[in-house]
């Protein structure tokens, strides 16, 4: 891949919760290509989550640099730039949806995005119906099922039309259906991903590249398109397993 | 959970400027609540009456609303008329059973009712969300706003992750008593309770940032002020107006 094309670059990150001993990213460089669709996989605790919210300047490394485009962001004011463009899709739907209805909350971004309210609106409903989701406009957040939830939710972050999505857990307690419709949703899309799981096969489906986070450190873990054949030839491939053996 | 019954219809009272309703209730329940002479009263209980006959609400479940409120005002006619100096109507041993403190109940229980039918028949009839929008376009701060829309949002969730951590203290055969071991146990439900709340709201806080949030609230509702609601606030107007008016000549009964 050629070093301009690089769309996110995460540059010698460290990262210690207060109290905790050991960092949990420990001088991690990683960097994601534009259109590029790739997994990140790691153990429960291994800074999955926080390296997200570092690249969304949730939370601020103690030290490295993330670049987005060729830009270091810095302070709030900058981080609130690019996450009119990186979108992420929260694990627990329930934060992601604080809005009485299924519009408001969709149409909340491209209103926070400077777009009338009409536009807004109109944007919401597209995306609505894109996703499959027509006449849940006014449906109550709170009311939806566990899939629904999810499926608005990854909605409101598409509604914004963003260049790279990160998707933290996206599969976790979905049922086999709607499991089959984000993957089909995600497949369909022509934007960079980047989602965090720890099923290797929701991975091997929906992404090319799958890297791994351990000790701090993202590896290049395998290709996707191996563990697909994989995973048609072996029925629980979605336990964590080797695969050396089967290449 | 609120169910938010009254707010489904199609009556003129649910088509009404949620804006118009909000002032209108404000206004209504204010005049009420100083009002003193019994025609204004009786006047305002009509006019509550009469707005919820033209919500087209269920008779019953408004019925069941009013006895919730009139249970504690049944205790006030028992305290108050034997409480309050003034002529006997009848005693019980020592205690005076007064008839000022008859007229003070009477009055306070006209007043809590109409100022509670003119609430379910104007406030009632809007969604909650609607009326947050509603308030927001009347100038209320920001913030008091969100807090009442998020807290709508969410008292649910809060609710849910206490019945959790009651049913995993439950399942492991923790019975309630008068004992310090449930003065702890429940102390450390609702500390994780707090905890738990304050780190949702700390991830709700980062999902709003992550959409562009930037301390403003933005709404996607325009309300119109038609016609019909025009008329509505003339017509409440009047109804107000006729009120003071009785109050203003002090028309009285007794």
């Amino acid at each position: 891949m050629d070093e301009n094309n690089v769309i996110l670059r995460l540059d010698n990150i460290c990262f210690g919760y207060p109290g905790a001993g050991k960092k949990v990213l420990d001088h991690l460089n990683f960097s994601i290509h534009a259109g590029q669709k790739v997994g990140l996989i790691g153990p429960n605790g291994s800074g999955k989550s926080t390296l997200l919210h570092i690249v969304m300047g949730l939370l601020r490394p103690d030290s490295g640099h993330v670049e987005f485009l060729g830009q270091r962001p810095e302070t709030e004011k900058d981080f609130r730039l690019i996450r009119r463009q990186v979108g992420l899709v929260f694990q627990n739907a329930d934060d992601q949806l604080f809005s009485p209805t299924v519009l408001e909350d969709v149409a909340f971004g491209p209103l926070n995005m400077g777009k009338s309210p009409d536009q807004a609106s109109e944007m919401s409903v597209r995306i609505l119906n894109e996703l499959n989701l027509n006449g849940f406009e006014n449906r109550i957040t709170y009311k939806l099922s566990g899939g629904e939830k999810k499926l608005v939710a990854l909605a409101t972050v598409l509604v914004m039309e963003p260049k790279v999505l990160f998707l933290d857990e996206p599969s976790t307690g979905l049922d086999e259906s709607t499991r089959e419709h984000i993957i089909d949703i995600l497949n369909r899309l022509d934007i960079t991903i980047v989602m965090v799981s720890h099923e290797y096969d929701y991975l091997a489906r929906t992404t090319q590249t799958i890297y791994t986070l351990n000790n701090g450190k993202v590896e290049y873990c395998c290709n996707s398109e191996d563990l697909h054949t994989h995973y048609h030839s072996h029925p629980a491939g979605r336990m964590p397993h080797g695969h050396e053996d089967h290449r | 959970m609120i169910q938010e019954t009254f707010a489904i219809g199609s009556s003129p009272m649910h088509r009404m400027d949620p804006r118009l309703k909000i002032i209108a209730a404000t206004v209504f329940s204010v005049q009420t609540a100083i009002s003193d002479h019994f025609f204004t009263l009786i006047t305002a209980l009509i006019l509550g009456v009469a707005m919820v006959i033209l919500a087209r609400l269920k008779f019953f479940l408004v019925l069941k609303r009013l006895l919730i409120v009139n249970g504690f005002i049944f205790f006030l006619w028992l305290v108050l008329p034997l409480t309050f100096p003034g002529e006997a109507i009848f005693s019980l041993g020592p205690l005076d059973y007064t008839l000022s403190g008859v007229i003070l109940s009477a009055g306070i229980t006209l007043k809590s009712n109409a100022i509670l039918l003119s609430l379910i028949a104007l406030t009632g009839t809007s969604y909650l969300a609607t009326l947050g929008y509603a308030l927001n376009q009347l100038k209320v701060p920001d913030k008091i706003i969100y807090l009442f829309l998020i807290t709508y949002r969410y008292i649910f969730v809060i609710e849910q992750e206490y019945q959790r951590l009651i049913r995993a203290a439950r399942v492991r055969c923790f019975e309630p008593g008068t004992n310090l071991h449930t003065y702890r146990t429940y102390a450390y439900l609702i500390g994780m309770l707090f905890v738990k709340a304050s780190a949702r709201a700390e991830r709700v806080y980062h999902a709003m940032l992550c959409r562009g949030f930037a301390g403003k609230f933005h709404t996607l509702r325009q309300f119109s002020f038609t016609k019909s609601d025009l008329v509505w606030a003339f017509t409440l107007s009047a109804g107000l107006m006729f009120m003071g008016y009785l109050e203003w000549m002090k028309t009285t009964l007794f």
